[in-house]
């Protein structure tokens, strides 16, 4: 689902798309379970600084990842509009934090230019491509790239303390 | 036809016989004489040998093919059992598991074919000079069809023979109790097609394939081929009762044909006379296995399914104790409590198995083992219904083989060894398992040498693990901490089996996972034992609540000894670790909300006494500084996921009432 000729086929696809740090960002809608107001989120010791703890989604427990955090931006400040996103994985869900839902947005492969370099806050290896709306930018984020080494560092991590 | 579907109940019923045939091996081996045990033998290798065909298996239909000549041998008393016998055919049920596993993980069976292993066989048989082949009956009735044809087809078939080529009719009966009836007429319609044409089939190709027949095929073929290379292809197909090839004779005449028919059934009524004292006994034993197998196989994952929707179930029934609580609905509350825990209990009882299913493959590893290490080993087996959760029991193999080996291995000594330390010649190994209350035991003792407790503290201090002046003062049980340390071995020599200090390590920690403990207690030149304690169930648990600053964790009831308020200027500072003095002991203390990095704002409370939770693991006592209790509580164990379940000193997650997660405290690694 996630290789480039995918994005370029001329199919339309639904993206939602959310505000982080005064960005628009869009994830394909297919990648979605459910859109979550802000609930209890439990802490988890020893667990990597961007993940916030977990949360209970109709009785499976899901790890919250700040995207602000894995993205090096400013802490979260969660306001009415924050929202927590559950993203669908086949062995385990994740759920990430944005600041704002916006809306669905339909893009066909002509509207999203794939990117080799890019002037945007996060790395290039988490962004799909870039969609165009109107005058709008939105950028496509690779989910798998965001979420593909938590167990590792996780298990870094852990060295590191073992080690001290 | 697609037998794929057939696939999972292929392996199931494989495994079932393959276990069969090595229980019964190791029986046959002390018992040599024993026609039963023996046709249990060749029952099994027969189903095998069928089963596998059906499902296009050559090579394992190959072997057990093999197998069941030397076993009918056996039966006719032209081969005698040997252990170099037994020996082979153990062998070739090791094949086969391995074909099994090859076809369980890539649904192929591989293309090893244990040439060596068949010429190993074959040269039983031959040694015996006698090659006798399963006997094909001789049946010179020719008959005409039990397919009438019409006059243009008689014409087409009349042409072929004009042609040099020959006609048959091939009555096949498939065997009543077979399950894959479709898979197995494909199977005859394929192996017939490599040699002949099908000209025409009573009932059609078409509803053989869908699986429209009783257990009766009929088919006219146009072939090339003698007669008797059908009946030997069509014979060896498993599941198949009888089969009949007759030259077909054509004819012009409607009534002729009419007529033939009536013979053919009368003949066939003829055969199946003969055949009635084979059938008696054949559902004489089908009865026996039914009567002992009323049960229902389920598919695990629906029994997860229903276990998750019973911790639903539990879920909101503590949310309902916590918001509604006026004396009307106490009654109902009380009664859905009680449902809930009915259920619960249900719902763990259909998950439980007997620890028989571990046990099974263990005396045929301890035969291995003894031929390997040249000593006399008798297993004891007791307790084999013990119940267990079935996630329990897929684990503890491993650790338990484990065990097994070392006791077989380091335990117990060479006969010679033992005849001088005045013991029998033969070791014993006991394997008990029983339960104790919410728990289950599982004990692996020998009767050999005992674990040399000097021998420990020098490797002790070998490794460094100890400085040497100091190992002096360790007690026999703190040294035997150490064998669970990993690479501590004090095998002098390292033997194919074990010793490699890779094993009580792993044995540990995996039985630890399980929420279990290990214990060993040991007699120098007496023996030694392993005590595994494992909980009977994994899913829900009883746990104590408390609060750490302002989080809630869960610590599993099964741990914890005492609960006790200590004034904070009782706790001492020995060796720079923070302990107190509990009833003449000295139990170190852990302050939990440092441990779990809790940010600490409150916890100074004003009367400076602190609540600590006293667990014992094993021998050993630790206390756990929380800030209060919440309360005690049924919790369902959840799982942290995929990204998460590194995290060692968390066992798992709740959910509470209230919606919110609760993590469940790994005890055993906050230490």
């Amino acid at each position: 689902m996630n290789n480039q000729k995918d994005l370029n086929s001329s199919e339309v696809k639904q993206y939602i798309t959310f505000d982080l740090e005064e960005e628009e960002y869009g994830i394909n809608i297919e990648e979605i379970e459910s859109i979550n107001r802000i609930q209890g989120i439990t802490r988890v010791p020893k667990a990597p600084a961007y993940i916030n703890g977990v949360i209970n989604v109709r009785g499976d427990i899901i790890p919250v990842m700040s995207l602000r955090k894995k993205l090096n931006f400013e802490d979260d400040a969660f306001t009415n509009n924050s929202r927590i996103i559950i993203i669908k994985k086949q062995d385990a869900s994740i759920a990430i934090i944005v600041d704002k839902v916006k809306e669905v947005v339909g893009l066909d492969g002509k509207n999203i230019e794939t990117v080799q370099e890019l002037n945007t806050k996060i790395g290039i290896d988490f962004i799909k491509g870039v969609g165009k709306i109107d005058n709008r930018i939105v950028t496509i984020i690779n989910i798998n790239k965001l979420i593909e080494n938590i167990e590792e560092e996780l298990i870094g991590d852990l060295r590191l303390n073992d080690a001290r | 036809m697609d037998v794929t579907q057939y696939l999972q109940i292929f392996i199931e019923e494989s495994r079932e016989h393959l276990q069969n045939l090595n229980d019964n091996l190791l029986q046959l081996e002390n018992d040599p004489e024993n026609m039963k045990i023996l046709n249990e033998i060749f029952r099994a290798a027969h189903t095998l040998k069928g089963m596998s065909g059906t499902m296009g298996y050559n090579n394992m239909q190959k072997l057990t093919h093999t197998m069941e000549s030397v076993l009918a041998e056996i039966r006719t008393g032209n081969v005698s059992v040997s252990s170099k016998l037994v020996d082979v055919l153990f062998k070739s049920v090791d094949a086969l598991e391995n074909y099994l596993n090859e076809i369980t993980e890539t649904g192929k069976e591989g293309i090893k074919e244990h040439i060596s292993l068949i010429s190993d066989l074959n040269s039983l048989l031959e040694s015996n000079n006698k090659q006798s082949k399963i006997e094909v009956k001789e049946k010179s009735i020719i008959t005409k069809a039990s397919i009438a044809l019409d006059f243009s087809e008689n014409e087409y078939i009349n042409e072929m023979l004009n042609q040099g080529k020959k006609a048959y009719v091939i009555d096949i009966q498939i065997a009543d109790s077979c399950m894959l009836k479709g898979a197995r007429a494909y199977l005859i319609i394929k192996s017939m097609q490599d040699f002949a044409e099908i000209y025409k089939s009573n009932p059609t190709l078409k509803d053989i394939e869908e699986e429209n027949f009783d257990f009766n095929l009929s088919f006219i073929v146009i072939s090339l081929d003698e007669r008797r290379v059908f009946e030997e292809e069509l014979n060896s197909i498993a599941e198949v009762n009888s089969v009949e090839v007759k030259d077909y004779i054509p004819n012009n005449k409607q009534e002729d044909i009419k007529n033939t028919v009536r013979k053919e059934e009368i003949v066939k009524e003829d055969i199946q006379d003969e055949k009635v004292e084979e059938k008696v006994e054949e559902k004489n034993l089908e009865d026996k296995k039914q009567q002992s197998s009323k049960t229902v196989r389920v598919d695990i994952s629906r029994l997860d399914n229903l276990m998750n929707l019973v911790s639903e179930l539990i879920i909101v029934k503590t949310r309902l104790e916590e918001e509604v609580k006026t004396s009307e609905s106490n009654e109902a509350l009380e009664y859905l409590e009680r449902v809930t825990t009915n259920l619960h209990d249900a719902v763990m009882k259909v998950r439980m198995v007997p620890v028989e299913r571990v046990f099974n493959r263990f005396p045929r590893m301890i035969r291995d083992l003894a031929q390997n290490l040249n000593k006399t080993i008798v297993l004891k087996m007791n307790g084999e219904d013990t119940e267990l959760d079935r996630t329990v029991i897929d684990e503890i193999g491993d650790p338990l083989i484990h065990l097994l080996r070392n006791a077989a291995d380091h335990g117990l000594e060479v006969p010679e060894e033992r005849a001088k330390a005045g013991k029998a010649k033969q070791g014993v190994i006991n394997l008990r398992a029983y339960q104790d209350g919410n728990n289950v035991v599982i004990e692996v003792e020998d009767d050999g040498k005992g674990i040399n407790y000097e021998k420990v503290r020098r490797k002790a201090v070998e490794v460094g693990a100890v400085s040497a002046e100091s190992s002096g003062n360790l007690s026999e049980n703190e040294l035997l901490q150490f064998i669970f340390t990993p690479s501590f071995s004090t095998a002098d020599q390292i033997t194919n089996v074990s010793g490699r200090g890779v094993g009580l390590d792993v044995v540990k920690t995996k039985i630890e996972a399980l929420g279990g403990n290990v214990e060993v207690k040991s007699e120098l030149g007496k023996g030694t034992k392993f005590i595994v304690r494992l909980p009977l169930t994994l899913a829900i648990i009883q746990a104590l609540m408390v609060k750490i600053g302002q989080e809630r964790y869960a610590i599993p009831l099964n741990i914890i000894q005492t609960i006790e308020d200590i004034q904070e200027e009782d706790i001492k500072h020995i060796q720079k670790k923070e302990t107190i003095l509990l009833r003449d002991k000295v139990i170190p203390i852990v302050r939990l909300g440092r441990e779990l990095g809790v940010s600490e704002e409150k916890s100074i409370k004003e009367d400076s006494t602190v609540t600590i939770v006293i667990t014992k693991k094993g021998e050993r006592e630790i206390g756990f500084v929380i800030d209060s209790l919440i309360g005690e509580q049924e919790i369902v164990i959840k799982s942290l996921g995929k990204y998460l379940a590194s995290i060692k000193m968390i066992a798992g997650a709740t959910i509470l009432g209230n919606g919110e997660v609760a993590l469940i405290l790994d005890i055993n690694m906050l230490v």
